[in-house]
């Protein structure tokens, strides 16, 4: 890799302290409202023009005030400088076709990224969009805590580093054209790739690749564009791949052809992490149509376990898991029911502090049931192990992890595992954890063949990893024209953590017992807080199990959907009490301008306060996190009409007519991929908050497909779905991926709390009443395909 | 072993398997056609939604030994050259709207779009939003609203 030279190299700055590392960047005389900064990266040895940033962390903040941590230190700010240390590890490389590449140490999972990165380097190199190829990165244990996808966190973190070495690359296409050309580089420009000197003579990236190139790696000091000369940053650009997409040639994990990597799935246990102790019907299962391989695979804290099966088709493998015979033992939450959970729950809750003498309050106690972490992708992964050896093809959002824990899992040298990212399907934190890997890995261990394992969706749901349940007491006291105090008790089923920073010691320091409870802490801490001048604030969590007891994750925007939901519902019922409007209360209490800039276009773009008919209403909800800020105006209707249409085994209910979603993302890098993002969210708010959940009934969950689970289908999409991106308020990208969520979530079930006059306690609202549908067996695990295909056409 | 032939994306195909292997697998694991993605297995998500005769189906759902020798299938990959074109009206007003994030939905999301806007014009009438709350198609990226108007204005053209 790049060889660093300390001396003899161009140095940067004039600054003493930046010679000796010690900061991150100076500033420097412009006449921009951006100061521009000179920034540290590395022009590196190889063929052609490679560049890379570093950058250094600036000191954490010494104190964090206990009462809102996110204040001065959040989330974003850990992963960010987690990041940092590594960051002049990420190189572009300018090719000899005249294209630019940049293998991306993330996971792209439809959020964006690739298209946001491409956007950055094209930007700050001149070069056309169209010609930067982003590829993503295998895992790079030398990146240690930079190649964790998560936390709304990549273009924060990736933001500056990208243009650093983007702008080196530049720099030396400028020092090549003037060394073929003549004159200083300083007397060149590239436009749209096209390198011009004095006198107009022209070069192109293809021919200044290679010339550019140097034999030994050195620091070199650079500036970035200032934010007035973007010409991409902040426009809105359609995805890279879209092409890909329409066509259906995007290669997803499934889409690869592998020598040898045949079609496996796994015979799943009828509860939740159970294990296989004998099969019944071995050789009769072995000798089904296209079957090769039947192995018993053993339920361990990284492999889900089962009977595997490889075949030559995924169908077959079906047909054998549908006929195995297998002796099962107990899983991990045997007996456990939404209320026996319900009720650990409760006694596990924090108790409140007092509350201030003389206020009135208002208190009220929220359930949120589990719900699934699914993507449309189900958990996927090729693996093949050899003797001495081990290939892995899948989407992950902590490669690093996966590849440091399949050597220990496997007794091999870390680099002697290959651990390759595909594009995901979907994600929304379900692949911090690398289960089809893990268990891809074994399986192939176990039956020396390469496989192509997948999950059956009916496994997604009922072994996979959920949103943990979770209830949510909230307290607001208040006295006169004044709340005087907002206490929050959340208490909820363990988040499991333990794939740590996305690499092997913070993830081990998350296994050992109670090691989890460190992070979902800091999580927390780091991430909630209440955007309102509500005096003292109390919000703490406490967890029940250990990770391991049921299959959670993150999942998208962890735990402040249903924070959130709890904070505005009970926002509303004080703004009633003491008087107020819901708008104007939350007017007079938000805490800084962008959060009162993005409520008051919300409620102006939504019209809130129009007259609407009894059974409908308006419901708005703001949300402050990843350096952003959100508001979220809905209108439900709630009307029997509405209600009670009948979709053929879909459930219907309450329908959200219209989301006005206002995002202000600190600088939006593409304001396109942002509102896809802010809709989906919605999409997801929606659903959390009145149809999606999984229903727990003695160890295992009873849903099993996407017409029992009910994420949000069209006939429940709102008619109008806005999204207003707010204009640049800071100089750096906050998060994206998540945000859309807790805003939306809150304003909905608000919406229905005005409209039916009720104030619903738990979500999703539709989960207490009567199951919609008819359960699948739990034996076998999974249904068999229909065969009445044909007579559904239209 | 049982032969099956039918005309694939405009070019005839054998395949030799069990007649009740699902025609999804056949294209998937069999031909190498990754186009239609497996979401469920269960005709529920249609992520696998393509077309048999000029009619949107889930091969998910139909064993091989129904489809006959005569029987046009054509899949996400086969779509624009079905009417001549680099690209489907709908593959355009996809792109146009940037309906995708992930896309893995996003073949059997525009296959059933199709179907919908053809049955809609055969009927001599526009989608309507009705309509478009029939379709099934799981995206669980939330593409929704893109979808609808995607459809909508593919539809002016096709």
């Amino acid at each position: 890799m790049s060889k660093r030279t300390t001396s003899g190299g161009m140095r940067a700055g004039e600054d003493p302290a930046q010679l000796a590392g010690a900061g991150e960047a100076v500033g420097a005389a412009g006449g921009d409202h951006v100061t521009r900064r000179r920034f540290i990266g590395y022009l590196i040895a190889a063929p052609t023009v490679v560049a890379g940033s570093q950058l250094l962390a600036e000191p954490a903040m010494a104190a964090i005030p206990t009462h809102q941590p996110v204040d001065n230190y959040d989330l974003t700010d850990m992963l960010t400088e987690a990041a940092m240390p590594t960051s002049q590890l990420i190189t572009v490389v300018v090719n000899r076709d005249g294209t630019v590449s940049f293998d991306l140490p993330r996971s792209e999972n439809g959020q964006g990224i690739t298209t946001a990165v491409a956007m950055l380097i094209a930007d700050e190199m001149d070069v056309p969009l169209d010609t930067v190829r982003i590829t993503l990165a295998d895992a790079r244990p030398e990146l240690v805590w930079n190649q964790l996808t998560g936390g709304s966190n990549s273009m924060h973190s990736l933001f500056t580093p990208v243009r650093v070495a983007a702008a080196i690359a530049r720099g030396q296409l400028l020092s090549a054209a003037s060394a073929l050309l003549g004159g200083p580089p300083s007397q060149y420009t590239i436009h749209d790739g096209v390198i011009t000197g004095a006198g107009g003579r022209t070069a192109s990236v293809a021919e200044l690749a290679a010339r550019g190139a140097v034999s030994s790696s050195r620091r070199v000091a650079v500036a970035l564009k200032s934010s007035s000369q973007f010409r991409l940053i902040g426009t809105p650009q359609r995805r890279i791949d879209a092409h890909e997409i329409v066509t259906g040639q995007k290669v997803f994990a499934m889409d690869l052809e592998i020598r040898g990597a045949l079609p496996t799935m796994v015979c799943r246990p009828p509860t939740i992490n159970g294990s296989a102790r004998a099969i019944r019907n071995l050789q009769t299962v072995r000798r089904m149509p296209g079957v090769t391989d039947v192995a018993i695979i053993p339920h361990t804290r990284f492999v889900a376990g089962g009977v595997a099966v490889r075949a030559r088709t995924f169908g077959q493998c079906i047909d054998a898991i549908r006929a195995l015979d297998v002796t099962w033992g107990p899983g991990t939450a045997e007996g456990k029911s939404d209320a026996s959970v319900l009720a650990e729950l409760h006694a596990a809750e924090l108790p409140l502090t007092p509350a201030p003498v003389g206020a009135k309050t208002l208190q009220q106690r929220f359930t949120f049931y589990f719900r699934p972490g699914d993507p449309l992708e189900t958990n996927c992964a090729i693996a093949d192990v050899g003797a001495g050896r081990a290939e892995v093809w899948s989407a992950l959002q902590s490669p690093i992890w996966a590849q440091e824990q399949l050597a220990q899992m496997l007794a091999l040298p870390v680099g002697s595992v290959k651990v390759h990212v595909t594009q995901g399907g979907g994600a929304f934190g379900r692949h911090l954890f690398s289960d089809a890997a893990f268990e891809a890995a074994a399986i192939s261990k176990a039956m020396r063949k390469p496989v192509k394992l997948m999950w059956h969706r009916t496994d997604n749901f009922r072994q996979g990893r959920v949103h943990p349940m979770a209830t949510s007491l909230v307290r607001i006291a208040y006295s006169g024209a004044n709340v005087v105090g907002f206490d929050q008790r959340h208490t909820s089923v363990a988040t499991d953590f333990t794939h740590g920073l996305g690499e092997l010691i913070s993830a081990m320091l998350g296994s050992q017992p109670h090691g989890d409870l460190g992070y979902s802490q800091t999580y927390f801490n780091l991430t909630v807080n209440v955007p309102y001048n509500f005096g003292p604030v109390t919000q703490l969590l406490n967890e029940i199990y250990e990770p391991g007891v049921f299959n959670t994750s993150s999942v998208r925007n962890v735990y402040n959907p249903d924070v959130t939901t709890a904070t505005e519902l009970i926002v509303d019922r004080v703004a009633k009490a003491m008087g107020h409007d819901p708008y104007k209360f939350r007017r007079a209490f938000v805490r800084d301008a962008r959060m009162l800039a993005v409520l008051d276009k919300a409620a102006k773009v939504g019209r809130w306060g129009r007259p609407m008919p009894a059974g409908t209403a308006q419901g708005l909800a703001i949300h402050n996190e990843y350096k952003g800020r959100s508001a979220c105006l809905v209108e439900i209707d709630c009307r029997p009409a509405v209600v009670n249409r009948v979709v053929r085994d879909g459930y219907t209910g309450p329908r959200v007519t219209k989301v006005v979603l206002v995002v202000d993302a600190g600088l939006p890098i593409n304001p396109l991929g942002l509102e896809a993002q802010m809709m989906g969210g919605a999409m997801d708010g929606i659903a959390q908050a009145l149809t999606y959940s999984l229903h727990l009934r003695d160890g295992h969950y009873l849903e099993g497909s996407w017409d029992n689970a009910y994420y949000t289908r069209e006939w429940n999409v709102p008619a109008k779905v806005e999204v207003i991106v707010m204009p640049p308020t800071t100089s750096q990208p906050g998060g994206a991926g998540e945000m859309g969520v807790p805003a939306s979530m809150a304003a909905v079930a608000c919406a229905y709390a005005r409209a039916t006059g009720t104030l619903p306690t738990s979500f999703p609202i539709n989960h207490d009443r009567p199951l919609g549908f008819t359960p699948y067996p739990t034996v076998p695990p999974v249904p068999q395909s229909p065969t009445n295909g044909l007579k559904e056409a239209f | 072993m049982p032969r099956h032939t039918f005309i694939l994306n405009g070019r005839r195909v054998h395949v030799e398997c069990p007649g009740d292997v699902r025609l999804l697998w056949v294209l998937r694991d069999l031909l190498g056609i990754h186009g239609p993605k497996y979401g469920c297995g269960l005709d529920v998500c249609k992520a696998c939604t393509s077309h048999i005769n000029g009619k949107a189906f889930n091969p998910c759902s139909v064993p091989v030994s129904q489809i006959r020798p005569s029987d046009e299938i054509t899949t996400i990959e086969g779509l624009a050259g079905s009417v001549g074109k680099a690209l489907h009206p709908m593959q355009e007003a996809w792109i146009e709207h940037d309906v995708a994030q992930c896309g893995y939905c996003q073949p059997g999301q525009i296959m059933a779009a199709v179907a919908l806007v053809k049955e809609a014009k055969a009927a001599g009438r526009d989608v309507s939003d009705a309509e478009l709350d029939t379709l099934r198609n799981i995206c669980r990226c939330g593409t929704y609203a893109r979808i609808r108007e995607a459809v909508k204005s593919a539809a002016a053209q096709m």
